[in-house]
Parts: C-alpha cells; sequence; structure tokens
C-alpha cells in the first residue's frame, strides 16, 4: 500500500449549536424534537416583512467560547447573507458571518501520544441553522420541511490546515467538545447534532511543503464516522494521484452504510453564494467591559483542572484525564471528595468508582450525571461503608449498581440486600467447618506442606457464605484451624 | 358637516378637530370614504382591497371612545390607508405581485400596528408597482393605478395608490414607503405632501422587503400638517427592527407653524440646469424666491456624486432585492406552480409564473452584481459611491438647513409611455435616490401646477438626519404662502 508514502493534512469545521433557550433571531425555543414546525413564528418561517432580532446570549456564548479558545475577540464584526436556494432555507438565505467574524485564531490543546500541542485555529463565527426536509411521511409522496431547527444559534469554529492524523482530529474534536462542554456553551451531543463536524481532507507526499487539492467530507455525526471517512478518503486520493491523475476540489458525502464518499455536487453545480453584508443588522459591536466581564466568568477548563487533580490530590494523568473529560463528571468527583473529607487516599479511591464501575453504569445506561440517582454524596458514603467493614468489594459493586439504577440510601441497600460483610467469627466457623469436613484430601496435602490450598479454603468459605464474608476473618479463621 | 364632499375636502388634521369637537363621527367619515372609493375608484384603481367591515367596526369603535371623552389622540377614528405592501393580519397582502396569491398575513406591520393602536380605521390597501419597483404604478400585476388629475397619466410609483387615492379624496391621510423615491414622486404627480423619514426612523417589520438599505415607510397627506401627525405616530424604536433609532421622536407639530425666517436653504444649481423640463424648473424656481421673500436665506451647494446616484442606486437596490426575493419560492406561501416537476421544477415554475418583468430584471441584475468575481466592481463600488454622496451632504448640511430642488424633471408622464424603456423610467429617480443612499429625509411638497399642463409640480427638500420636524416646518411655510391647489380635475370631468 503506498500510504504511507503520504501524509494527510486535515482542517475541521465544527458546527456547535449555542445552548441558548431560544433562537438567535427570535423568541422561539431551541428544544429538540417536538411536532414538525411546533417551534416557528413568522421570523424563524422567513415570511414576508420579518426582521431578525439578535438574541444576545448568543453573542456571549460565542465570545466565551472565542476567549476559553485564546481567540482575538473583535469588537466590531459584520453579519453577512449567504445565498442559496433549498427548502430547508426558509428565506433562501442563512444569516451568517462572513468577511469580519466575532472571533479570530486561538487554539485547541490535544495530546496525542503523551506529546501536547496546540491545534491553530482561523476564525470562530456565528450564523443560523437551517431547518430539514422530510421525506416518505406523506401518503401522496411529497416531501414536508420542518423548521423547528431553522433559526437555532450555531457558531462555526474553524481549523487551520494543521492536523496530520486521524488520531490528531479525533483528539481536536475531543478537547474541543470538552471545552465547549465545560464552557456550558454547547451539550456536545453529536447523535442529535448540536455538534456537527465536516473535514477538509488532502493528502501530500512526506517532506512536501505545499498543500495537496482538499475535499470537504460533510455528514460526520460521531467520531467513529470521522475516522472511517477519513480513512477511506486517504485511500482514495492517494490512488488518485498514485494513477497519476488530479484530486479534484469537491464537497463529498459520506456514507455510512457504505463505509465510502462520494461527490456530492459537481464542479457545474457548484455554489456562489454571493455573500453581501446583511442590511438588516447592523454590524455588532462589543465593548471591553462586556469580553472583560464574560472572561471573568470562564470556569476552569479541563486541561487546568487535570492539572490540579494531579498536582494537589496525586492522581495519575490518565486518572486526571477521564475525570475532567466532561466537565458534569468532574464536578460529580468533586463534590463526593468533599462528601468524603479530602485527602490523596479518598482521591485515588474515588477516581477508582467514578473512573470504574460508575463510568461503566453510566455508558450503559446512557445517562448524564444529572439525571444520576447516584449523588456524590451516596458515592462517599458507600465508599466509607467499605472503609469501615460494613461491605467487602463484591457487595459494594452491587450496592453501588443497585444505587445507581434504583436510588436508595447506600446503607440501606446494603442491610436490605444481606449484601453486608460478615465478621463474626462464630459464623465464619461454621462454615470453615463445613468445609473442611468435606475436604480431608485437601486438608491432609495443606498439613502436608501444600500451603499454596490456603487460597482454596478461602474461596470455598466465601462460596458457603454467599461471598459476604469478612476476607480477613475467613483468612485468619482457616490459619487457626488448619494449624501449623 | 353639511354634505360628504365638504367633509372628504378636509384634511385630517382637519378632520382631527371636527371628530374632537364631534361635529362629525367616525362613522360619518368613514362611511364617506368607502362611499367615495365605491364611486371612484373603477376610474382611480389606487385600492387593491377594500376593509369595509374591518373599517366600520373601528370606526364604531373609536366613536364609542369619543362618547365616553376617551378619544386615543389625533388619529382616532380617522379613515386611513396603507401601501400593500405592509402587512396586516389577516387581510390579503400581494405587494402587487401574483406570487403572493392567497397569501394572508398572521402578523400586523409595525406601523399598521401603531396606526391602529391610535384608533386609526383602515380602509383598505392601496395599489403599488410590484414589490415597490417602479415609479409609474405600472408594475402592478393586478392593475395600473390612474392620476386623479389626468386619468390618462400615471400618479407615480410605487406609492401610486397611497398619493392617487389620497388626491382623489378616497382616504385622509396614507402611508407608502420609499426606496428610491417611491414616496415623494407620486406625491408630486399627484399633488399632495409626501415624506420620506429617515432611514431608520420607522420600523420596517412587517413591510414586505424590497432594498433593505434603502427601503423607508413614511405618510403621505394632502397637508404638511396631515403628514407631520401620521409621522408622528408610527415614528420611533421598535425592538424588532434592530435598525431602527433609539433616537427620541421630536415633536413634528411644535415648530410648523415658525415659518421660513432664519432658515437657510441649499440650492444645488446642477439640478436644476439641463435634463429638467422648462415649467418645472420655473415652479421650483419660484419656490425658491418664495422662501427668499419669507426671510428665508439661500445658498448654492454642491453635490457632485449625484450623478453616480442612479448607477449605485441600481447596482445596491436589485442586490438587496434579489436577495430578499428568494423567500418566494412556493415552499411555504403564496403562489405554488410546477408541483409535480420535482424541486428545481417547482423553483422555476413558481417565480417564472409568480414574478413580472420589472422583479425579474431586478432579481438578474441582483443576483449579477453579487456574483463571484463581479462583487468588488459592483456591490462594492456602489456602496462605495453611498459614502460619497453622505459626505456631499455633510458638507452641504454645514453650510444650510435645508436642501431644495425638484422632485422630478418633469411632471406626471402619461401611462405606457416609458414602460417599453426601463432606463427611463429609471431616470424618474435621479433626484430622489440619494436620499435614500444618503439615509437622509426628504419631503416632496407641492409648489403649484405646471404652467402649460396644469399639473401638480413637487419640491423636494432634504434634510439632516432625523431633522424631519425642519423639513415640516419649511414645507408648511410654502403651503402656508400658496394655499392648497385646487381639485384634482380628472375625476369631475
Ligand atoms: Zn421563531
Amino acid at each position: 500500500m503506498p500510504v504511507a508514502d503520504f501524509e494527510v493534512v486535515m482542517g475541521l469545521e465544527v458546527h456547535a449549536q449555542l445552548l441558548t433557550r431560544t433562537k438567535i433571531f427570535c423568541g422561539c425555543s431551541t428544544a429538540f424534537g417536538g411536532e414538525p414546525n411546533a417551534h416557528t413564528c413568522p421570523v424563524c418561517l422567513g415570511l414576508p416583512g420579518v426582521l431578525p432580532a439578535l438574541n444576545q446570549r448568543v453573542v456571549e456564548f460565542a465570545v466565551r467560547a472565542g476567549l476559553a479558545l485564546g481567540c482575538e475577540v473583535k469588537r466590531k464584526s459584520v453579519w453577512a447573507r449567504k445565498n442559496y436556494f433549498y427548502p430547508d432555507l426558509p428565506k433562501g438565505y442563512q444569516i451568517s458571518q462572513y468577511e469580519l467574524p466575532i472571533c479570530e485564531g486561538g487554539g485547541v490543546p490535544i495530546t496525542v501520544d503523551g506529546k501536547e500541542r496546540v491545534v491553530q485555529l482561523v476564525r470562530i463565527h456565528m450564523e443560523e441553522d437551517a431547518g430539514k426536509n422530510v421525506h416518505g411521511v406523506a401518503a401522496d409522496g411529497s416531501s414536508g420541511v420542518d423548521l423547528n431547527r431553522a433559526g437555532v444559534p450555531l457558531c462555526e469554529i474553524v481549523s487551520a490546515p494543521d492536523l496530520f492524523s486521524i488520531d490528531e482530529a479525533t483528539e481536536y474534536l475531543k478537547s474541543l467538545r470538552a471545552i465547549l462542554m465545560y464552557l456550558g456553551v454547547n451539550d456536545g451531543n453529536l447523535e442529535e447534532g448540536s455538534f456537527r463536524c465536516d473535514a477538509n481532507v488532502s493528502v501530500r507526499r512526506r517532506g512536501a511543503a505545499a498543500l495537496g487539492q482538499r475535499c470537504e467530507i460533510k455528514n460526520l455525526n460521531s467520531f467513529r464516522f470521522l475516522r472511517q471517512a477519513v480513512e477511506y478518503e486517504v485511500r482514495r486520493q492517494v490512488e488518485v494521484l498514485e494513477g497519476g491523475g488530479r484530486v479534484v476540489q469537491e464537497t463529498r458525502l459520506f456514507d455510512p452504510a457504505r463505509g465510502e464518499t462520494r461527490a456530492m455536487r459537481s464542479k457545474e453545480d457548484a455554489h456562489d453564494y454571493r455573500y453581501f453584508p446583511e442590511p438588516d443588522l447592523p454590524p455588532l459591536v462589543l465593548d471591553d467591559a462586556f469580553v472583560e466581564e464574560v472572561r471573568r466568568t470562564l470556569p476552569e477548563l479541563p486541561r487546568a483542572r487535570a492539572a490540579r487533580y494531579q498536582r494537589d490530590l496525586g492522581l495519575s494523568a490518565y486518572d486526571a484525564q477521564l475525570l475532567t473529560a466532561e466537565r458534569a463528571v468532574a464536578e460529580f468527583f468533586d463534590a463526593a471528595l468533599a462528601a468524603y473529607g479530602a485527602g490523596a487516599e479518598g482521591a485515588k479511591k474515588l477516581a477508582n468508582w467514578v473512573n470504574g464501575d460508575v463510568a461503566r453504569l453510566a455508558n450503559e445506561s446512557g445517562l448524564a450525571p444529572a439525571a444520576w440517582k447516584l449523588t456524590p454524596e451516596k458515592l462517599a458514603a458507600l465508599v466509607k461503608l467499605v472503609d469501615a467493614g460494613t461491605v467487602g468489594g463484591p457487595g459494594a459493586k452491587q450496592a453501588l449498581e443497585a444505587v445507581f439504577r434504583e436510588g436508595g440510601d447506600p446503607a440501606e441497600v446494603v442491610k436490605a440486600r444481606g449484601l453486608a460483610q460478615v465478621s463474626d467469627e462464630g459464623a465464619v466457623e461454621a462454615a470453615a467447618d463445613a468445609v473442611l469436613a468435606r475436604s480431608a484430601a485437601e486438608v491432609e496435602r495443606y498439613r502436608g506442606g501444600n500451603t499454596k490450598l490456603m487460597g482454596f479454603f478461602v474461596g470455598q468459605v466465601m462460596k458457603e457464605m454467599k461471598g459476604k464474608g469478612n476476607p480477613a476473618v475467613v483468612n485468619a479463621v482457616l490459619k487457626r484451624k488448619l494449624g501449623p | 358637516m353639511s354634505g360628504a364632499g365638504e367633509l372628504l375636502d378636509l384634511s385630517l388634521t382637519g378632520l382631527s378637530a371636527a371628530l374632537a369637537a364631534g361635529r362629525v363621527s367616525a362613522r360619518e367619515a368613514t362611511e364617506a370614504a368607502l362611499a367615495r372609493i365605491e364611486a371612484t375608484d373603477g376610474r382611480v384603481g389606487a385600492f387593491l382591497a377594500v376593509t369595509a367591515e374591518r373599517a366600520r367596526e373601528r370606526a364604531a369603535a373609536a366613536d364609542a371612545r369619543a362618547a365616553r371623552g376617551a378619544r386615543l389622540g389625533p388619529l382616532d377614528g380617522v379613515p386611513l390607508a396603507v401601501k400593500d405592501l405592509f402587512l396586516t393580519r389577516g387581510v390579503a397582502t400581494t405587494a402587487a405581485s401574483r406570487i403572493l396569491a392567497g397569501f394572508v398575513p398572521p402578523y400586523d406591520a409595525a406601523v399598521v400596528e401603531r396606526l391602529e393602536a391610535a384608533g386609526a380605521v383602515l380602509l383598505g390597501k392601496l395599489n403599488l408597482d410590484e414589490f415597490a419597483m417602479g415609479s409609474s404604478n405600472e408594475n402592478s400585476a393586478v392593475k395600473p393605478c390612474h392620476n386623479p388629475w389626468d386619468l390618462a397619466r400615471t400618479p407615480g410609483g410605487s406609492s401610486g395608490g397611497s398619493a392617487a387615492a389620497l388626491a382623489a379624496r378616497q382616504a385622509f391621510g396614507t402611508l407608502g414607503t420609499d426606496t428610491g423615491g417611491s414616496i415623494r414622486e407620486p406625491a408630486a404627480f399627484c399633488g399632495v405632501v409626501g415624506l420620506k423619514p429617515t432611514y431608520g426612523r420607522v420600523s420596517r417589520y412587517g413591510v414586505v422587503a424590497f432594498a433593505s438599505s434603502l427601503d423607508q415607510p413614511g405618510p403621505l397627506g394632502r397637508t404638511v400638517g396631515d403628514a407631520a401627525a401620521l409621522l408622528q405616530v408610527i415614528a420611533g424604536r421598535d425592538a424588532r427592527d434592530l435598525t431602527s433609532s433609539t433616537r427620541p421622536v421630536d415633536d413634528y407639530g411644535a415648530a410648523l407653524e415658525e415659518g421660513a425666517r432664519g432658515l437657510t436653504v441649499g440650492v444645488p444649481r446642477a439640478w436644476l440646469a439641463e435634463g429638467v423640463e422648462a415649467g418645472v424648473a420655473r415652479r421650483v424656481k419660484e419656490a425658491l424666491a418664495l422662501y427668499e421673500r419669507l426671510g428665508a436665506k439661500l445658498v448654492d451647494v454642491e453635490l457632485p456624486h449625484t450623478k453616480y446616484g442612479i448607477a449605485a442606486y441600481y447596482l445596491i437596490a436589485p442586490a438587496e432585492a434579489s436577495s430578499n426575493l428568494a423567500r418566494y419560492d412556493g415552499v411555504r406561501f403564496g403562489l405554488r406552480e410546477g408541483g409535480a416537476g420535482g424541486l428545481k421544477g417547482m423553483y422555476g415554475a413558481t417565480r417564472a409564473a409568480g414574478f413580472g418583468a420589472e422583479p425579474k430584471r431586478r432579481i438578474m441584475l441582483g443576483t449579477y452584481a453579487l456574483s463571484a468575481g463581479y462583487y468588488d466592481a459592483y456591490y462594492l463600488r456602489a456602496q462605495k459611491v453611498r459614502t460619497l454622496l453622505r459626505r456631499d451632504f455633510e458638507r452641504a448640511f454645514e453650510r444650510c438647513d435645508v436642501i431644495a430642488g425638484p422632485v422630478t424633471p418633469a411632471v406626471a408622464f402619461r401611462l405606457g409611455e416609458k414602460v417599453a424603456d426601463p432606463l427611463a423610467m429609471y431616470l424618474e429617480d435621479v433626484f430622489t435616490v440619494t436620499c435614500n443612499l444618503a439615509a437622509l429625509p426628504g419631503l416632496s411638497v407641492p409648489c403649484g401646477l405646471h404652467p402649460e399642463q396644469q399639473l401638480p409640480v413637487g419640491l423636494q427638500l432634504i434634510g439632516r438626519p432625523f431633522d424631519e420636524a425642519t423639513l415640516l416646518r419649511a414645507a408648511r411655510a410654502l403651503e402656508r404662502e400658496q394655499g392648497p391647489l385646487p381639485r384634482p380635475a380628472g375625476l369631475e370631468a
């Protein structure tokens, strides 16, 4: 495969929905779903005579993102019309920003193979989303248009062609997504389309300085699709070049069913968007006081938080990164640690739980931390039960799962489900006696010097006690009974 | 009140005083206007829709308020009409285009809301050039409108119905919109007063957009005072139009009668030189001389970039129009044709059947001007002309309070005369587009009848930004001195 002789160069364009309650130019709800066209009004339907009234929260959120990403926030930016015909675009143009966007420059930090670097950004601009065409619902075969999304605020974050592998591209998206979620400006939801990505992909021979011709790939709504699409596209472009051909600049659509990209628009059909300044909106002018106020209220970002966890709590880089990838998870961890009583020992235990069983349960259930029945206080209480020997490891896992799924107080769950550890010597002795009585041969060999069999006896006793025996007590009782 | 004819001759302010004094009821005024429309509009063609029922209900409500001593203000109970470019909830709004067939707006334009909140009685929707594109009202897809002074002539455009209805005594005040002269030119042709306010003085919310950076709604009245009374109600910030100004609205009545003494009137001499028909030039010069007699000072001013105005206007306005008219695609409202022909078939068939020749011409001009590779040479250059024009006016207003000149090069032309020559039609706007490009207020006030043709001539007054008060004061000084025009002859013959 000649692919190894080539290097991929990528730039990503991320469309992130800004999490305002209402749309960018009208008062309609931005809630996902709903009956088609339930969240519409004359403005977002593009009826004659309507004018856009700017939602200031959108500007605030875009500035927040820009500041967090180290961009230059422009004190004056200009709205522009991007003109094209499509049924889901009610006005026949999209209000966006073109020549003078709200943010320029900046970067997104990534770590690949242990190496940290900052991927350069070109710009961030604000724009309105379009609606969607709905096919196959009407009895007569006609299509419909749902404009619930029309006018939902987006920011488009455009990177430089500064990504040189699929791993880098993936890390870039994860880092950017985490930052936006931390800022509270985006919910990071790829499936519902509130975090979408287009990729500009080109290849060049290793060592070449000039960029190759790029193709824009659309419809990458999962990390997996991004990987598949880019892998396919790199192979395709390399084959074209190796075959003596030239890569044609075009927009290609990723088809997840076939794992392929294919050309979306032919050249004759290429769009001329006829951008011009939006006459219905004055230039957007920001004063320093506003920008400084937004800067003052920026939260701690994932990398700063992970560094703090390593420095102050002695957590490993791996644990710290897992805990901080999502702001809500990190906040859950902080609250659990506060409830437990801060300290490096507690931090390590809680990190193991949060990154282990809690993360597994969250993945399985698909629930966000806000929807968990497990609260930070309950997790702290459960770990304290383990510390106190009230419940053992297997019992604690069961208790956690029960609390996560059904709620309840950990101590009560342990009790009600009979998960408590048995430390009572009498009970352990009874179980040990039963095991030893039926294992005469093994006892003989143990006493003959095969002390490795202790593990066998412990296992049998635990089994006899349905896993609830306190391991320390079980060991002590067995040692005494088997004797020297 | 002795008779309907006398009632209909009242100005808006005259009717308002009669309503306040209880000498006449809103019902009587409304019935008189409806009867007049019924009797004359077959010949004039000013109305595209008459909303008699709504008008009668609102008149009754106004009379009830008057009976309680709770009149809302000068417009309460006054029958008015608006250009059919303003959206009216529950009443079809056509922009005089086939493409809006069947479109009944779910909301009222901001200015319609304001008029009705002030108690005004809306009689109906007035004729215009399709999408306000034209200078003769002949581009109406519904029917042409006729000039009450001579039914064979144009009332001007695009707000032809708004001016003709006033001249025909069908309403006591009207609203129009002015993108390049669409209020002032018909006002001049029909012998009424028309005011294009400063860009941003009046909300554009709910006005079918033609060229967004130039469009401005404004009043037309039979007297200067009528225009002032209407502007008083419609002016002011509207949070739904971010281009509307937050600047407080002046009291337009306060200085109205202060006369011309102490005013400095700037005269761009080039505007009276070549290209202006002799009779029009004579009346304009007489008006200037009258100002001097009334104590105003005349100074010459230079507006050297005026000559680029038409070219810049006919790039910017079509460019914005090409974008504003993209929403008429058959998908959500209005006309839909060729639905079986797939998406592109539907777009093509709908727009081919729905738009008349002039919107099509402008959509093509504008699309071209905005296209990749042409944008800098056309649209951007035209924007630079705007800046130069604005500077011309700034310099001129260092030396004068108002600028005075002709509204149009000639009086109302005959219907059909310029239909085949779009460029000649565009040149009608030569003196008016500069106001829109520079975002300034402009007013047209009658300055007598053409010496031979016996048709009205308009004097154009242009003011500093947001200084409508001075324009109205200067116009009133001329009006008071000249007295009213005679009744238009066309309808009485
Ligand atoms: Zn809406």
